[in-house]
């Protein structure tokens, strides 16, 4: 089974907080990590992989510090690595971003399963893999928490609100990972001595490698969202001591004016 | 395309500037050359706060649709086998007060199996036309088949804005749909605003809620985005239904599926306290066990669980899954109510980034209002039982 695992290098943090001189993003200096939906997701295909063969390559876009992540995969157990990265990527939605990452697979080859991880904790959207599979033109389940192989098809459970599915699903396609569905394993000590820089095992995908070159699919151009501004979200924590009067009733207003009955 | 640099105006000073401003570290300054690098989400930034003159933006042309080509406001009906998940009507209230600044129709689409229950009650909230994809093999949620039925009513009717429910269906949906219209999808928005010029204004939080974004899809119809449930007031059913139906003639080909469903399970009702929206927690406020059942009422009351602090496992009274703390779980529930806990750190610990927060305390001087949004100073033996008759219409 050939099985892609598409990971996203996200801040280490996302206490972000807006300046309220500036209106800037203040960020602290946590160093960016994986994704940490995508560990999930890259467990379940290292899995498979063990069980059935084949390969696993990750496929990430981003800057050039997003090989780190990659790098983490293949100490975890990949078998090496696409970054897809060009200034003509940037400022892309999910739309854009999607349709990236599908001209990266395109230009990857063959493939039987795309992994992706349920959202990320930076955009957070939860969409990159729902449109990524309609760019690809194949079946996809979301928030799956088991998979296995079952003959020429996918067997899976996946979580749908207040039910649980399970269902089969013909190859190519595309699954996104429930969170915690799975431990994801370390980086393997021996892995990264053996790999180092893993120069070898990592390919760099830029505008002129992938099929489509038109622009307006891309970056800033190919996508239809627009964030007009940023601000920090009111947190003005009102606080209210209520020690007099019937306390029962304010109580109760307080939940009616906030909904909550 | 897009920023520009004038590196004539580039030196140490702004370029460091900019470097440090970049909230996505795209921006370097190395030997004396500034660079924008593809982590550049184009929040302009650098444009709006950076230097003057230093970074541009120019606009360009880009596709753009005839937006009089599109008219109505649509919900998507979210049902579940028969139930509609109650999200779809508090879109429905929304979508008929977008649609009324711009004098468009409110639509919803409903796709599954045995529809003539649900369609009336679309009608009941004020829908001015539901178009129906009712047949035997939509009733399981086929990711395939479903947004097949749902392209096809774009193609058909092409609809200004569409607003889905993010349930775990819908914010499956709604992407597939919008990738395959080359569309915008705005997640989880908690603020929608409609322009004379019908482009939506879509709100939404970011970063785990730490950064709110203001989004728009200025160019491309339809609009997309997904808000979850309990963000907009659930609307007043109107007196006189006065709505249409179309029923669509469902084609072969839209039933094509990759997928086969070999069972679908009712959930079992695990109690998971991190998962709830709505928790009552109690601490050594409760007297006894036997008042646990008052606690356990009020919480039903809410449609939320009970949740204790960690004397409260250690005496037995609960089970261990039931704790919040720093040994315990950590809780970010919409509401959170403390009944007779004292607000130690190694509890607040657990349990302070909830949305809202009240606590119930009879000691003025309890640590847990510094925590908390609204403060009760009394006894919860006095306020409880009260607050559970008036909750209750008594
Ligand atoms: C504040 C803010 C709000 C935003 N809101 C929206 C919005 O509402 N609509 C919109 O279209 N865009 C939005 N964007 C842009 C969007 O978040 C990102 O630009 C987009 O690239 C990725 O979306 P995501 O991070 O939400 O991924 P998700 O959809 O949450 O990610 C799901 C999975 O997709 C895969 N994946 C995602 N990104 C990558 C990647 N770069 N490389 C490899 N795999 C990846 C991973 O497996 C991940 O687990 C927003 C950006 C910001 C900064
Ligand atoms: C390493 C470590 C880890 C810990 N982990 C956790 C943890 O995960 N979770 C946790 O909860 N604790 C934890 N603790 C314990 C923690 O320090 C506190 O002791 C504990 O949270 C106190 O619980 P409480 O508020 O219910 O009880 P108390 O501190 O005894 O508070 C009871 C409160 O109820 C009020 N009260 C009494 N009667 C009434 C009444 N009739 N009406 C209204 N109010 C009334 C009192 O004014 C008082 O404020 C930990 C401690 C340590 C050292």
């Amino acid at each position: 089974m050939n099985i892609i695992v598409c990971i996203k290098q996200v801040p280490g943090t996302n206490k972000v907080n807006v300046d309220p001189v500036t209106g800037t993003l203040i960020r602290d200096g946590v160093a960016a990590k994986m994704n940490p939906y995508d560990l999930y997701a890259l467990e379940m295909g290292l899995r498979l992989k063990e069980k059935y063969g084949g390969t696993l390559k990750v496929l990430s876009m981003g800057p050039f510090s997003a090989l780190e992540v990659i790098r983490e995969a293949i100490y975890m157990g990949a078998d090496g690595g696409i970054l897809i990265s060009d200034r003509k990527f940037g400022g892309a939605d999910v739309l854009a971003t999607s349709y990236t990452l599908c001209s990266g697979i395109l230009a990857m080859g063959e493939f039987d399963l795309i992994l992706t991880g349920k959202q990320t904790t930076d955009g957070d959207t939860a969409q990159v893999g729902s449109e990524l599979a309609e760019h690809l033109k194949v079946p996809h389940a979301a928030y799956v928490r088991e998979l296995e192989l079952e003959g020429d098809r996918l067997r899976y459970v996946s979580n749908l609100d207040n039910k649980t599915v399970e269902a089969t699903i013909k190859m190519p396609c595309l699954v996104c990972a429930d969170g915690e569905v799975n431990t994801p394993r370390l980086p393997s000590f021996k892995r990264k001595m053996e790999y180092g820089n893993c120069d070898d095992l990592i390919k760099i995908i830029t505008f002129d490698d992938i099929i489509d070159r038109d622009e307006t699919h891309y970056g800033l151009k190919g996508s239809p969202t627009q964030v007009e501004r940023i601000f920090e979200p009111d947190k003005t924590k009102e606080k209210v001591i209520i020690a007099e009067g019937d306390l029962a009733e304010e109580t109760f207003k307080i939940l009616k004016d906030r909904k909550y009955i | 395309m897009g920023l520009l640099i004038n590196q004539k105006l580039v030196n140490d000073e702004t370029g460091r500037q900019l470097e440090k401003l970049c909230p996505f570290g795209a921006i370097s300054y190395t030997d004396g050359r500034l660079e924008i690098g593809a982590g550049c989400k184009l929040c302009k930034m650098c444009v709006r706060k950076g230097p003057e003159g230093v970074v541009t933006f120019a606009e360009e042309e880009v596709m753009k649709v005839n937006k009089d080509q599109y008219r109505g406001v649509c919900v998507y009906a979210d049902s579940d086998h028969g139930v509609i998940h109650k999200v779809t009507f508090e879109l429905i209230g929304k979508a008929r007060e977008l649609a009324k600044v711009i004098d468009h129709p409110v639509y919803a689409i409903l796709i599954g199996s045995d529809t003539d229950e649900n369609v009336r009650e679309l009608l009941e909230y004020g829908v001015d036309r539901v178009f129906v994809y009712d047949h035997p093999e939509l009733k399981d949620f086929d990711i395939e088949k479903y947004a097949n039925c749902f392209a096809d009513f774009i193609e058909r009717i092409r609809p200004s804005s569409i607003l889905v429910g993010a349930t775990n269906v819908g914010r499956c949906l709604a992407p597939r749909v919008a990738a395959r219209f080359h569309t915008g999808l705005t997640a989880d928005c908690t603020r929608l605003e409609m322009k004379e010029n019908t482009d939506l204004v879509q709100i939404r939080p970011a970063f785990g809620g730490n950064i709110m974004a203001q989004i728009i899809n200025p160019y491309r119809r339809p609009q997309f985005c997904t808000v979850r449930y309990k963000i907009f007031d659930s609307p007043e059913k109107v007196e006189n239904p006065t709505g249409t139906v179309e029923r669509v003639q469902i084609k072969d080909e839209w039933l094509e599926s990759s997928t086969e469903i070999l069972a679908v399970h009712e959930k079992e009702k695990e109690m998971d306290i991190s998962e709830a929206d709505v928790i009552v927690a109690v601490g050594r406020g409760l007297k006894s066990a036997d008042d646990i059942g008052m606690v356990q009422e009020l919480a039903d009351l809410l449609g939320g669980v009970v949740a204790c602090s960690r004397p409260l496992v250690e005496a037995g009274i609960f089970d261990a899954k039931h704790q919040i703390g720093l040994s315990g779980k950590t809780v970010k529930p919409k509401l959170i109510i403390t009944l007779g806990i004292s607000g130690a750190i190694q509890f607040t610990s657990g349990m302070n980034s909830s949305e809202c927060i009240i606590a119930v305390n009879s000691d003025p001087e309890a640590q847990i209002f510094d925590v908390c949004n609204y403060g009760i100073v009394g006894d919860i033996y006095d306020v409880v039982p009260k607050l559970i008759k008036m909750i209750k219409g008594e």
